[in-house]
């Protein structure tokens, strides 16, 4: 199972360079890039860890990739992706998001279904991994 | 044109008998507007024979405080306040006998928080007028102490992004097809195929409620059973619109709070159900953290024409004050009308935070939508993954891309489809970030993309010649110098 989370997951995995290329049309844009990473990949966690803060007076991609490359060391097993914020008045979010390196084997997600009144399931979406404690996962 | 009959002293003006509504003070040619009017821009065609300065009068007034006679009782109030005032009127560029007349509103005639009440006066009575052949409302100025009144859409573009946590490139969705006679289970497998191969979302249509094929509480059940399944499979949110569309309020209701109950992200509702019940469920929707997609169903029985009815883009202004997350507004490149000039001017309604005046989009008024939550445009008709260069260069980022029969009709089946669409979408938005001219080169970004992507592959070689050219019937009337067209 590959995890699809990031506007580039249908994709083929990013290359260094096509990293820098997107992380520079975030910077061109007046966004700050920031690197995270997680081994929990619920499309409801939000936090993932934070690689440092958001970059927010770099002005040259490299120093992004850089820092993707220094993450990998220590957090190579894991998903680590790139977002960027913009600041601007009425979005004062997230711009883009897209992951840069995933685990080597992805298992994917349990569905378990309780049984409800009235036909009704209550669905719980668990990764399999996070059976395992923090930092054993993959 | 804009000189004008002189004005009559109190005690001619209220002597009983039948005036012209230009003397009872509704055409006003030296009238400023104040930043807190609301002002009505009308396309008026007079019946041959009758001034357009009248005949802007008399919309003037029979959208105010007018009747056909004097009444003495006009003096028993601020009645000058109270009277819409037309107070410019040219002629519609290249439009033989068609005005444009500007009429202002105090703010006093309207009531707060009321779509409802905002129609009444502006198209209430006005549009059967004998005096007219046609009448058209091209355009509305909404003044921000009224914008403030309002709630605004429930959710808004981003947190509707923060929700899904999908940023940087449009959503994807598919119109469940047919729409008419699949059963509650073959339906949810339509569902699950095309969000498991990549879609955000699906859609009901706008006339799937609760019918003897498949009632709505199966539809509900089975279509969360695959948004869940779907979900597992990619790890991603995925939501469906479910359409909660029925015949009462409480029906409505009902069937909101159990779309809720089972999780789903986004519920649907209908233009039909009118401004009130749009109102009333984005209120809902918002104290309930959920999306509301509204269908614009009927909106062409009085969109369409131009030269008489709503133009759009006022129901869109009107749908951003009620308080809806999603709203079609055309594709340009797909099935249904859609002039690209025009269809920009809605978008920018839908996502800006002020809408400068842009005749060439048809917009006529700077307007400030003082923070309310921007609204996701959805462009949906007659589109497929071939396009995906014109669609992210006419429509760009923020909207949600609903291909229907381009993803269902695929010819390796509903999932392959959706991860057409998905990739050529991906690789359109990575192409124009790395600084390529998508516009020029996109059929060679696709061409490369598919070399990885079978089904895309079989997409592209499939729809490669549908296109739906065909002239526009609603473009902006514009002359590009202001003297005649401001």
């Amino acid at each position: 199972m590959k995890l699809r989370q990031g506007q580039f997951s249908f994709l083929p995995d990013l290359s260094d360079d096509d990293i820098r290329v997107q992380a520079q049309y975030a910077i061109d844009n007046g966004w700050a890039v920031s690197v995270e990473y997680t081994d929990d990949p619920h499309p409801r966690n939000t936090y993932w860890e934070m690689w440092g803060h958001p970059m927010f007076d770099n002005p040259d991609a490299a120093a992004v990739v850089f820092e993707v490359n220094e993450c990998r060391k220590e957090h190579g097993g894991t998903y680590i992706r790139v977002i960027a914020f913009d600041a601007s008045p009425g979005w004062e979010s997230i711009r883009m998001s897209f992951i840069v390196n995933r685990p080597a084997t992805e298992p994917g997600f349990r569905l378990i279904r309780q049984e409800a009144e009235g036909r009704s399931v209550r669905y719980t979406i668990e990764s399999y991994a996070v059976r395992e404690p923090e930092g054993m996962r993959y | 044109m804009n000189e004008m009959p002189t004005k009559l002293d109190a005690q001619k003006r209220y002597a009983a008998g039948v005036l012209k509504y230009a003397q009872m003070g509704y055409w006003e040619p030296d009238y400023v507007p104040k930043d807190t009017d609301v002002i009505a821009l009308f396309r008026i065609t007079p019946q041959d024979g009758v001034d357009a300065i009248e005949a802007a009068a008399a919309v003037a007034g029979e959208s105010s405080t007018a009747t056909w006679t004097v009444v003495w009782t006009d003096r028993l109030t601020a009645c000058e306040k109270y009277r819409a005032k037309a107070y410019r009127v040219d002629p519609v560029p290249n439009s033989a006998g068609e005005y444009f007349a500007y009429i202002a509103y105090d703010l006093d005639l309207f009531e707060g928080g009321s779509i409802a009440n905002l129609t009444a006066s502006i198209i209430g009575n006005v549009f059967g007028f004998k005096p007219l052949k046609a009448l058209r409302l091209e355009d509305m100025r909404l003044p921000v102490a009224y914008v403030k009144t309002f709630q605004g859409p429930a959710t808004g573009i981003v947190v509707e992004r923060e929700r899904l946590n999908v940023y940087g490139r449009p959503l994807l969705g598919a119109t469940v097809k047919p729409k008419l006679g699949l059963s509650g289970r073959n339906y949810g497998r339509v569902v699950y195929e095309a969000l498991k191969g990549g879609l955000d979302f699906t859609k009901d249509d706008e006339n799937i409620n609760s019918q003897p094929f498949m009632h709505w509480r199966d539809r509900f059940l089975y279509c969360m059973e695959a948004v869940n399944r779907a979900s597992a499979a990619t790890g991603e949110v995925k939501g469906t619109y479910l359409n909660v569309t029925a015949g009462t309020m409480e029906e409505m209701y009902a069937r909101a709070e159990f779309a809720k109950s089972l999780g789903s992200v986004i519920v649907m509702i209908d233009l039909v159900i009118g401004y009130t019940a749009i109102q009333s469920m984005a209120k809902w929707a918002r104290d309930n953290d959920m999306i509301l997609h509204l269908h614009r169903a009927g909106h062409s029985t009085y969109t369409r024409q131009r030269s008489h009815g709503v133009s759009f883009r006022v129901i869109a202004k009107w749908m951003r004050l009620a308080g809806v997350d999603h709203l079609h507004a055309g594709t340009v490149v797909g099935k249904l009308e859609g002039d690209p000039a025009t269809t920009k001017g809605y978008y920018d309604i839908f996502r800006e935070e002020r809408n400068p005046m842009a005749l060439e989009n048809g917009i006529f008024f700077d307007q400030d939508w003082a923070s309310l939550n921007k609204m996701m445009p959805v462009a949906s008709g007659g589109i497929h993954a071939g396009q995906m260069h014109q669609l992210l260069t006419y429509l760009g980022e923020d909207v949600v891309l609903q291909f229907g029969g381009g993803t269902i009709g695929h010819p390796q089946g509903i999932e392959a489809g959706a991860t057409a669409n998905r990739v050529a979408l991906e690789a359109m938005v990575f192409a124009r970030n790395a600084g390529r001219d998508i516009w020029n080169e996109g059929e060679d970004i696709l061409r490369d993309a598919a070399r990885t992507c079978t089904p895309l592959k079989q997409a592209l070689d499939v729809w490669k010649d549908v296109s739906f050219n065909y002239a526009s019937t609603d473009a902006p009337d514009f002359a590009p110098t202001p003297e005649v067209s401001m």
